[in-house]
Parts: C-alpha cells; sequence; structure tokens
C-alpha cells in the first residue's frame, strides 16, 4: 500500500499534463508533432493510455447514446465488453505486429512507442466522435449528411495521423511508412488466423480428453 | 360420467373425421410477422382456413370425381374457381356460394378446334379474362401439347398457339422487339415450347411463362403473334464472378456457366393490370412486378424486400433451410398481395408499400398446411391455395376479424385519412401490440395532427428514422420558435455585457489612477 502511494506521490503530473495536452498538437502539425512525441519525450505513456482509455469510452457511449437516426444498436444484444475488445485488441495487434516489421526495416520505433503515436493519432477521431454524439440529438436523419461527413473526417484524420506518426517514429519515408503500415495488417490478420487455430486446436484437445474421461467415467459407474 | 367422457371422444373423432371443415372457427395457422428488429413474432391469425377440400370427396353430377393429381394453378372468375388438375388432363370447375358452401358445376377434359375435339395433356396454367374486352375468354397452357389454347367461353378454340419459331432482332430496335424470319433463332426450334403459366391483360395481350426462357415472360398479341420478350430479371454479376472471368482462359470461360438471367416460374396479372411475377431465384428479387414494359415497379419501402422468410434456419429439426421459394403471388382488391412459398409452405401478405402484414401455414398434413404448394388465387379477399402434392388439396383461407381490422386501417391509412387510421390501428393494437404498422400508423396521424413528439415516440418504437427525422424536424421548429428568446437574450447579453464590464473596469481603473 505505501509502495502505490510512494508511485501516485512520485508522478510527475506537471510532465502527464503536458503530454496529454500534446495530443492536440500532433492533430494540427503531424509531422512536427509525432517526431518530438518520442525523440523529445513530449509524450508519455500515461497519457496515451489515458487516450485509449477515453476513446474506448466514448466508443460505448457513441454507440449507446447517439440518435436512434444514426447509429441503431439493438440493446438486447449489446456487449460493452464486445466494444472494449474491439477497441483495445486493434492497437495491441497493431503495435506487436508493426513493431515485428519494422524491426526487420530498420525501424526506430519501440512497441511503446509505436503504441504512443497510435493512441495519439487517435486523439481528434475521438474528439469529433464525442461532439457528434450530442450533435446527432439536434438533427434530422435528413441532415445525416453532416454526420456522416463528420465521421469520414475523422477516420481519415486518424489514418493519416497513424501514417505521420509511423513515418516519424520510424524515421522512414512517406512511402515506406505507408508500406510497412499495410503489411503490419498482413500480419495482423496472420496473428488472428494462428491464434484462432491454436484456440480451436486446444478446445479440440480439451473436448477431446473431456469425452475420455466422461466415457471412462460414465462406464465405469454403470459397471 | 365414463359414458359423458367416451361419448366426448367419440364426438370429437367424429368431428375431425368429418371430411369438408367448412367451420370459421379452424386450428391456429402459426401466424407470425417479423418485429423492428427483424426477429418473428406470433400474431393471432389474419387468415383462417374456411374449407378444406380434397378432390375425392367432391361430386359431379353424383359420381365421385376423384383425387386431384398434381393439380398446378388455379384461376378465379366471379365465383367460379378453376383448378387446373394437371395429370388428370382435365380442369375441375368450382362454384362458391355466400355462405361458403361449394359445387362442382363443370369437369373439362377437351376443347373444340374446328369442330374436332381436343384433349389436354398435362396442362400447367389457365387464365380466364374478367376484362372487359374479352370477358370469359380462356387462355390455358397446354404444356405436353407443347401450345397455348385461347378458348371462347364454351371452350372453342379461337387460336392455338404453337411454338413462335425462328424470329430475329429486330434490325433497327434496341429493345428485344421481334420480327418473323430474320437473324438468329431465340427459342430454338430443337427446344420443345412449353408454357407454363399464363396472364392476358385488358388489351388481350398475352403474358406466357415458358419453361427453359430465360429471357422474362413470351408476350404474344391479341391474335395470338409472337410479339418479343418481356420483363427478363436484371443479370447480376458479383465481383469475384468478374474477376475470376477475367484471369480465366478462353477454354475455362467456356466452360463456366452464362451468366443468363434467371427464369420466372408464375405470372399473375392484378386487377390493375400489372404483372405479378416470382422466381425461386435468391439473386434477383423473388416477387416483381411489371408494368407493360417489363419495368419492376414494385414498391419495396418495407422493412424488408418482400423475400418471405427473413430467418431462414440452420435446416435443423424441420430439415428446411434456404430462401423461400416464390412459386405464386395474387393480389387482392386493395392492393394487398399474398406471395407462396414452396420451402416452407408458408403465405406472406404485403400491404402495397411492401410491408409484411402476417405470414402463416407451414409443412405438413394438416388444414392450412401442405406438402408441395403450387397456386394460390384470390377471390375478392377471400384466398385458395393449392397442394399439388400427393395428397392434393385446395384450401379456402377466409379473413378473421384481425385480418378485416389491418385492412379497414390500411384502407384509410393508404389515402392519406391519418386521423380516421388513428382509431383503428388502435384496434388493430389492442389485438395485437406487435403489429408494428401499427405504430407508425400511429406515428403518421399523430404528425399530421401536429402531436410530433409523440410521433417521435412511435417512430422510435419501429426504428424508422426517416418518419422520425420528419417529425423531429416540426419538433425542433416549434421548439426554436417558443423558445428563441432565450438564444436572442443570450446573444444580446454576449453582445451588450463584455462592452459594458469592459468599460465599467476601465472607469474604475482611471479612477483608482487618477
Amino acid at each position: 500500500m505505501t509502495a502505490i502511494k510512494q508511485r501516485v506521490a512520485n508522478i510527475d503530473w506537471v510532465h502527464y499534463f503536458d503530454s496529454l495536452k500534446f495530443c492536440l498538437y500532433t492533430c494540427r502539425r503531424p509531422l512536427d508533432g509525432f517526431w518530438d512525441l518520442i525523440h523529445e519525450k513530449r509524450g508519455s505513456l500515461a497519457a496515451a493510455h489515458t487516450i485509449v482509455v477515453v476513446a474506448v469510452a466514448v466508443e460505448i457511449m457513441r454507440l449507446v447514446l447517439t440518435n436512434f437516426q444514426f447509429i441503431n444498436v439493438d440493446m438486447e444484444t449489446f456487449s460493452a465488453g464486445m466494444v472494449v475488445m474491439q477497441m483495445v485488441m486493434p492497437i495491441i495487434l497493431f503495435s506487436v505486429a508493426n513493431w515485428c516489421l519494422t524491426t526487420l526495416f530498420d525501424g526506430k520505433g519501440r512497441v511503446t512507442d509505436i503504441y504512443m503515436g497510435y493512441a495519439y493519432a487517435m486523439a481528434p477521431q475521438v474528439i469529433i466522435n464525442a461532439v457528434l454524439i450530442p450533435v446527432s440529438h439536434v438533427i434530422t436523419f435528413d441532415e445525416g449528411a453532416i454526420y456522416w461527413m463528420f465521421t469520414s473526417i475523422g477516420w481519415f484524420w486518424f489514418l493519416l495521423l497513424v501514417l505521420c506518426a509511423m513515418k516519424q517514429i520510424h524515421d522512414y519515408s512517406f512511402a515506406k511508412a505507408v508500406l510497412t503500415s499495410v503489411l503490419s495488417l498482413v500480419a495482423i490478420a496472420i496473428m488472428v488466423f494462428i491464434f484462432l487455430m491454436f484456440f480451436a486446436v486446444v478446445s479440440d484437445g480439451v473436448a477431446y480428453f473431456y469425452s475420455i474421461g466422461q466415457e471412462a467415467y460414465l462406464r465405469m459407474r454403470r459397471g | 360420467m365414463k359414458k359423458f367422457i367416451c361419448s366426448l371422444l367419440i364426438a370429437v373423432f367424429l368431428v375431425g373425421s368429418f371430411p369438408l371443415s367448412t367451420s370459421a372457427i379452424g386450428p391456429s395457422n402459426y401466424t407470425y410477422t417479423y418485429n423492428e428488429w427483424g426477429v418473428p413474432i406470433p400474431s393471432p391469425d389474419a387468415y383462417r382456413v374456411s374449407a378444406y377440400i380434397l378432390g375425392q370427396h367432391l361430386e359431379f353430377n353424383g359420381e365421385p370425381i376423384g383425387h386431384f393429381n398434381r393439380p398446378q394453378d388455379l384461376q378465379v372468375h366471379g365465383d367460379l374457381l378453376y383448378v387446373v388438375d394437371s395429370l388428370n388432363h382435365r380442369i375441375v370447375i368450382l362454384e362458391f356460394f355466400e355462405d361458403t358452401t361449394f359445387e362442382v358445376v363443370d369437369i373439362i377434359t377437351h376443347a373444340m378446334h374446328n369442330g374436332v375435339q381436343t384433349t389436354f395433356n398435362n396442362p400447367h396454367g389457365i387464365y380466364v379474362s374478367d376484362w372487359a374486352a374479352n370477358r370469359g375468354q380462356i387462355w390455358l397452357a397446354d404444356t405436353y401439347n407443347h401450345r397455348i389454347l385461347h378458348m371462347d367461353e364454351n371452350w372453342n378454340v379461337i387460336k392455338e398457339i404453337l411454338h413462335p419459331g425462328i424470329y430475329g432482332r429486330c434490325p433497327n430496335s434496341a429493345e428485344l422487339t421481334m420480327v418473323a424470319g430474320t437473324g438468329t433463332s431465340l427459342l430454338e426450334d430443337h427446344i420443345d415450347f412449353l408454357p407454363n403459366k399464363v396472364a392476358v391483360d385488358f388489351s388481350g395481350r398475352l403474358f406466357a411463362q415458358v419453361r427453359h426462357v430465360n429471357r422474362g415472360l413470351m408476350e404474344f398479341d391479341r391474335y395470338g403473334v409472337f410479339a418479343g420478350y418481356m420483363g427478363a430479371p436484371p443479370v447480376t454479376v458479383s465481383p469475384i464472378d468478374l474477376f475470376r472471368r477475367t484471369i480465366a482462359t478462353q477454354e475455362q470461360r467456356e466452360r463456366m456457366l452464362l451468366n443468363v438471367p434467371v427464369e420466372y416460374n408464375n405470372v399473375t396479372i392484378d386487377h390493375e393490370g400489372f404483372i405479378f411475377v416470382t422466381t425461386t431465384s435468391v439473386d434477383v428479387e423473388p416477387v416483381r412486378r411489371l408494368n407493360a414494359m417489363g419495368d419492376d415497379i414494385m414498391i419495396r419501402n418495407g422493412w424488408t424486400y418482400p423475400i418471405g422468410d427473413i430467418w431462414w434456419g440452420m435446416g435443423g429439426a424441420s430439415g428446411v433451410s434456404g430462401a423461400s421459394e416464390l412459386i405464386d403471388a395474387t393480389a387482392l382488391p386493395n392492393n394487398v398481395f399474398v406471395v407462396f412459398d414452396r420451402t416452407r409452405g408458408r403465405l406472406f401478405a404485403y400491404d402495397s408499400q411492401g410491408e409484411l402484414l402476417y405470414a402463416w401455414g407451414g409443412h405438413g398434413n394438416r388444414e392450412g398446411f401442405f406438402t408441395q404448394p403450387t397456386a394460390i388465387d384470390s377471390m375478392g379477399f377471400t384466398l385458395f391455395a393449392l397442394d399439388g402434392g400427393m395428397n392434393a388439396a385446395l384450401t379456402r383461407f377466409d379473413l378473421t376479424e384481425y385480418g378485416m381490422l389491418i385492412n379497414d386501417a390500411l384502407y384509410m391509412y393508404q389515402r392519406g385519412l391519418y386521423e380516421e387510421s388513428y382509431v383503428l390501428w388502435n384496434e388493430v393494437l389492442r389485438k395485437n401490440g406487435n403489429f408494428g404498422l401499427a405504430y407508425i400508423g400511429l406515428a403518421r396521424a399523430l404528425l399530421r395532427q401536429g402531436y410530433y413528439r409523440e410521433a417521435m415516440h412511435y417512430f422510435r418504437l419501429q426504428n424508422n428514422a426517416v418518419g422520425y427525422g420528419r417529425a423531429f424536424g416540426f419538433y425542433r421548429r416549434v421548439w426554436m420558435e417558443n423558445y428563441f428568446w432565450i438564444f436572442a437574450v443570450g446573444v444580446g447579453v454576449l453582445m451588450v455585457v463584455p462592452p459594458v464590464v469592459k468599460r465599467v473596469l476601465k472607469v474604475r481603473r482611471e479612477i483608482r489612477e487618477a
């Protein structure tokens, strides 16, 4: 307990809030911002975690609280846990896959750097989505073009920032950043495939031994 | 007591084995409808079986007429019902009376052609005209005689329509207009002419659905001359298919299946002269409503397109899975149309906007269930459904109170009399709180009367974003009109206060410094 208290007391709050505020700078000046984020230590892992948590929260609120004219989720089948998974898994997978790839292609970034870059890149989309939630309640279905336009802007901004982040973190040319990012998606697909196959094999194995055990148990009980 | 129970049981058996059940209260038909999330929800019966007619129970001139043998088509004309008893090569004509009783009035086994008797060979379709120009005339798809017989009301052949032979594309027309004897054949000579179903419009044009013809319907003019094909369903090419085709070699491409339109399996004409066609393919809309040009003019504003079942199942206990295969359609006087599904033996009723009203029926050997659905037709609001399976039977369905209520409400609603329909929709909801269209009807009525908030509520219940948006637009305008002063005052305050404060501060500073 004292250890935790010690750690909390040691937090550099000024640096934390400065680094959190820095995500606004990376939105506007991505090339400059993402360079400073890593190389000038203007960002922090704590701030990145904060952005991810906020992004998950905003995503859940977006699905639940947006007016049904634009997003209509059946609350009987809605699962916040799934949304968390859908938000967090891509970040982890992308960070790992991208790191695995870029270490082979003289990338300078570490896993935490990539994670930080990705998290900071999410910032503008999170802000746009958060603003769109109340906006969805004052516009009508016919005015939905506004809503969808801003949603698209959020996505394009995010993609642009991710590419800029990858470029600056690994000190790549832009083309190479695009290439490694796309290849990371392939790597993610491979990782997911292997994971699913591993999971299927293990669960089949477990089921096999479970059924053997069950049969033995039932036979012994009958005999 | 024992005696009583015995007699009760006997009574039950007697009633159950009674050959022709004509009572209006039958067993439930498992009617259902889909809710706003597309989940099937039970509904009260809108149609009930009022007669279950087997061939072996019918008599004509004191003689039993025997089983129906694979009957394939039905046609209503006035209070007559023509049953095409295909493998008995005959047409059985039933007359229905006001009190739901009926009798066989005629059995037709042949027609007179130039004074010579000509028999039928496995006929599959019939059309009896009710149009002013040719009332009472009969068209019969005499399938295995490879002909369509155009007959007057006394079964004298006016025109025998045979294989149209070789026709070509009209050189100066983009349309598929055919002129005789030019160019390549479209229905090759070696392909048998197997007319399956026929329908005739008010000008006497004949639309025939012919087997192995996938260019749509064959159209014949009122003299029985082939006029061309019409209404072929559009060909859809999937991107994957397109990609495969581009990378395939010439030989592979030749071996691939041709990408051609799908074949229709039935044709029906409604009282407005529009043509309902059905197809069992899932690639195109399974039921289409064509105008005289062959364009699909069906309105599809419903929660889903009219495709029958949305839930296709896993082929579990019933062993049935996959999309509904619609084999016939019929239009009721209020533009509700009913389609018949071969996969599950169900009937689906859609309103003129394409919204599902109710679905009922199923597979089985009971009243209101079917083993091999073949045809459906309507006499007013009464439906006749034909089962062409081993136990070929004709089922008569009549509207229940619930079904009538929906029709009444629809009648008002479709004429825009929303206020009048409000009361009726409420009545419908008292019988079935899951009837989605009723909520939309209420919402429309409320919207019309200016109750925007309530309208929004009912649109919300049905996930109707368009209607909600419209109601909300009005609500927002009223709200702005009422509370505009807040904004006005707010803006005013913002414009006035800062300069004043600035001024005051400036004056105070000057006083202090002075």
